[in-house]
């Protein structure tokens, strides 16, 4: 009985993960595989047609590569957009938390308050604050006599609204990863700095961001794999074109492209194509990381 | 058996720190690290403005939802709550997505409370075997969890679609609880917990006194694995709670939805009373943000503790 108890047990404990792992995770994974090589109706999901690699190459060179192509750029350029601005105020804040502060834990509990409400409530708040005639972002630049600006309609207008969404909910999750990371730095290394002579924004260079880097790399990888999989924020700020990413598909990314080519216009078959090309790119994003993280361990 | 052990005390970052740092160093050096050093008065001009900007969008929310359908788009914009919250609450908890806000209130907490009750019991077993338990074919088992990570959730709604109409699932809440059961983040997570926060000899001193592997999971590792349970937990909640490509496949159309597709049909439906849909948006944020206040603290050290360990 004691025998069986120990060599049993294990297996018994990582078997749920594993179980609800195949049916749920890996399952899908192959089943998405394969149904990207078929023809495949929403109406009658039971009648795929073996197709080969047509919804491949539909997607890169055939009908619908247009949208493909800019779905691909918009959740690049998205991408850029929220997470550079977003990890790098994140970093100088998280500097500014680390001060001896008074009513710091407020500070925390406000920066991080964004991460605790839903992607629906803050793109609609936002899309509230960025239409066009009334919202309050234009009567804001009213006051410096700018002139109202078509928020939703323009192709950067409309991704930089997105991308502070995404930096607003994200930031102070990120600063407080920083702070984390930045508390564990030793202060030997600040106290030889001083002592050489370096400011403080000398050290903040030197000393803080090496100290930081496998935080800033971790971060990075995170918020790109987050980044690439954008779908709830340009869903919801274009109301009632949100499904194809605005009016002119200006910011349609690929998570919104295949919910419109599966969903909506009933092609199952290419919307698995869309996810395995995305499946595809984020092992790429893996494997540069994985690469500079060798590079960066082997520089030090 | 008595009870084996009290809860082990789990330090924080910030307590790490101090303890790296005595004061006398604090005092010597200065001019040195930004830990050692008090705050100007810029740096709290700089958080104040950051802090508004974060707590804005939440009361501008409020704002709205107590305006009507005129006032929330008037120039210069309403920066007072109105007289009509309750009236614009009431309708949105009787009329959104097709049964009301608080039928998806409700669906959405069972959905959330399965989902982290799942995901913190199956991640603090398969944890505490990869942390502490030898057995063949380990290190290849816990490789798999970690390369599972990455798998995009994208890769599987076409066949989880599927797969629930075929089943007869489709628009129930089943088909969105079963899924996110287990997540390879909360298996790492445990297991980063307990291989620090778990004596081996106090497994062996319970297996001495002859329990069974079940007796030791309940009587010794919940015990200590209860602050990252209650961290794991938290991330859970608010992480399910905020699914939003799953749940909108799975529940479109349905008379069922949880807050995310209500708010979703507020948003892209054809009526354009903001009032109504921020009073939508409102009700849907307040129960994470009573999480956030009640537990904040606990949730703010979780995540510095999740990404350092990470």
């Amino acid at each position: 009985m004691y025998r069986w108890d120990t060599k049993g047990s294990p297996y018994a404990f990582v078997s749920p993960f594993f179980l609800v792992f195949a049916a749920f995770g890996l399952f899908p994974l192959l089943y998405t595989g394969w149904l990207s090589l078929h023809q495949v109706s929403l109406y009658n999901v039971d009648q795929a047609k073996w197709v080969g690699l047509k919804n491949y190459t539909d997607l890169f060179t055939g009908p619908p590569s247009h949208f493909f192509w800019n779905a691909l750029g918009n959740t690049f350029t998205l991408g850029i957009l929220s997470t550079v601005p977003q990890l790098m105020i994140a970093i100088g804040l998280a500097h500014l938390l680390n001060y001896k502060l008074r009513a710091s834990s407020f500070f925390r509990t406000a920066l991080l308050a964004p991460y605790a409400t839903s992607v629906a409530a803050a793109t609609l708040v936002f899309a509230l604050i960025f239409s066009p005639e009334s919202g309050m972002a234009n009567w804001f630049l009213g006051l410096f006599g700018v002139d109202p600006v078509a928020w939703e309609a323009g192709e950067w207008t409309s991704q930089l609204a997105i991308s502070l969404i995404v930096t607003w909910r994200w930031t102070g999750y990120n600063a407080l990863i920083f702070l984390a990371a930045m508390q564990a730095v030793p202060g030997d290394l600040y106290e030889a700095a001083a002592l050489d002579g370096a400011s403080r924004w000398k050290q903040f260079l030197h000393v803080t961001v090496p100290a930081l880097r496998p935080t800033i790399l971790f971060t990075v990888v995170v918020s790109t794999i987050g980044a690439t999989q954008l779908f709830g924020e340009p869903f919801l700020f274009g109301g009632q074109s949100g499904h194809q990413g605005g009016t002119a598909h200006q910011y349609e990314t690929l998570g919104v492209f295949m919910y419109d080519q599966g969903f909506r216009n009933s092609m199952l078959g290419r919307a698995s194509a869309i996810a395995w090309t995305m499946f595809a790119l984020l092992l790429l994003i893996g494997l540069v990381n994985a690469l500079i993280a060798r590079r960066l361990r082997k520089s030090q | 058996m008595t009870a084996v052990h009290p809860a082990a005390p789990v330090r924080t970052a910030d307590q790490d720190a101090q303890a790296q740092a005595p004061r006398r160093r604090l005092r010597s050096a200065r001019k040195g690290a930004g830990r050692q050093h008090h705050a100007g008065p810029l740096t709290y001009v700089v958080l104040v403005l950051v802090a508004l900007a974060s707590l804005f969008p939440l009361y501008w929310t409020l704002v709205a939802a107590s305006t009507d359908a005129h006032a929330v788009v008037s120039t210069p914009p309403p920066m007072v709550p109105g007289g009509n919250l309750f009236k614009n609450l009431s309708y949105v908890w009787h009329n959104a997505g097709g049964r009301g806000m608080g039928v998806a209130l409700l669906n959405s907490t069972l959905v959330a409370g399965s989902v982290t009750i799942g995901t913190v019991s199956f991640s603090l077993l398969a944890g505490f075997a990869f942390a502490k338990l030898q057995f063949p074919g380990r290190g290849a088992m816990m490789g798999l969890v970690i390369a599972t990570l990455a798998v995009p959730a994208q890769l599987s709604v076409v066949p989880l679609f599927i797969l629930m109409k075929n089943l007869g699932q489709g628009n129930h809440l089943s088909a969105l609880i079963l899924p996110s059961l287990v997540t390879a983040f909360g298996v790492f997570f445990m297991r980063q917990f307990l291989v620090q926060a778990l004596p081996s000899e106090l497994l062996e001193a319970a297996r001495m006194d002859g329990a069974n592997s079940l007796r030791v999971v309940w009587h010794v590792v919940v015990p200590i694995a209860r602050p990252a349970m209650a961290v794991l937990g938290m991330l859970t909640f608010v992480q399910s709670w905020n699914d939003f490509l799953w749940p909108i496949i799975a529940m479109n159309g349905s008379s069922n939805p949880t807050v995310q597709v209500a708010l979703a049909g507020l948003g892209t439906g054809w009526s354009t009373d903001w009032s109504i849909i921020m009073a939508g948006a409102l009700i849907g944020t307040l129960p994470l943000l009573l999480v956030f206040v009640l537990f904040g603290k606990h949730i703010v050290g979780g995540i510095t503790q999740g990404a350092v360990k990470g």
